[in-house]
């Protein structure tokens, strides 16, 4: 029974420590007085990967780090930087995984050329046969 | 011709199949590495974190030797299992500073004064500004940053005992 401590204490300490983490960024929650860039802020938000979260959205996940990069992203776009240079500036730390949009580059580029080729072979296919039908 | 070509489904099938039941058994690292290894360590000045030691900033890398920044919370259990290792590695030489992310200079002191402490300067980050910064994807990371002010490595998660002696390699490295 000796293990059963360390192990109940386990499960414990986890949400009790994570509590400890308190967010105190300024803009995690609380949205930009003018509409127009909380709107930009927002649409930019939803196309950026929380970092220790899986496959969620910085403005869907309750991470603190997210709230983090919430609040950072509000307060950029409110000093005036556009969308795009925030997105490129953490590409430039995280790489493309923060990003729900990837830019076509060397290891991107299947992803956009291999739906174009396989409707090019399925369009040739079919082109192939139409013609063959017509003839017979 | 015909006849190779009916198998062409199957091959695909296969494939598919292969690669998913591969994705499943072996998953990719979920590290996500900073891209600035390997780049100069940004301009940043952090406050101290607790009363009686110095924080943290860019200045204090160009001393021209290496040295180790811990990103760390006393909130992070993993950053509680490593801390024996800091302490190691700082007994053998490694100048640690550290970085506390989202913390309080009383949480701070508790968790240095029950778990040790290697660290020479604390600075604080209270909104993970310095960690998002870095490239750094959770707590805890280090990274060895060299004489010239590279980052020259990054320790992803926290530092197991068997892993010491790499450390010490790799700020070895930096020092040269």
């Amino acid at each position: 029974m000796k293990w059963l401590a360390p192990l109940l204490l386990a499960f414990v300490a986890q949400p009790l420590a994570a509590q400890e983490a308190a967010v105190t960024s300024p803009y995690a929650d609380r949205q930009l007085e003018d509409p127009a860039q909380e709107a930009a802020a927002r649409d930019l938000m939803h196309s950026l990967r929380c970092i220790t979260c899986q496959s969620q959205s910085i403005a869907d996940s309750d991470a603190p780090m997210a709230a983090d990069m919430r609040s950072l992203v509000r307060e950029r776009i409110a000093e005036g930087q556009s969308p795009d240079e925030i997105r490129d500036w953490l590409v430039e730390r995280y790489g493309a995984y923060v990003t729900f949009e990837p830019e076509l580059d060397t290891t991107t580029w299947p992803l956009f050329a291999g739906p174009l080729l396989i409707l090019l072979a399925v369009g040739g296919l079919a082109w192939s046969r139409i013609r063959r039908k017509g003839r017979g | 011709m015909r006849k190779l070509f009916i198998w062409v489904p199957l091959v695909i099938f296969v494939a598919f199949a292969g690669l998913a039941i591969w994705a499943l058994v072996a998953p990719p690292s979920r590290d996500i590495p900073s891209r600035l290894v390997g780049q100069q360590l940004p301009e940043f000045a952090l406050d101290p974190q607790i009363a009686g030691r110095p924080g943290l900033s860019r200045a204090d890398f160009r001393a021209g030797e290496a040295r180790m920044i811990n990103v760390f919370g006393s909130w992070c259990i993993p950053c509680r299992v490593e801390n024996p290792q800091l302490v190691e590695l700082a007994r053998a030489g490694v100048p640690i500073d550290a970085v506390a992310v989202r913390d309080t200079p009383a949480q701070v002191q508790a968790f240095l004064a029950q778990y040790g402490d290697p660290f020479q300067r604390i600075g604080a980050d209270p909104n993970g500004r310095f960690q998002v910064m870095l490239g750094s994807a959770g707590v805890p990371e280090s990274f060895i940053v060299d004489g010239a002010g590279v980052i020259r490595y990054q320790h992803i998660g926290e530092i197991r005992p068997e892993q010491v002696p790499e450390i010490i390699e790799k700020w070895r490295e930096a020092s040269r």
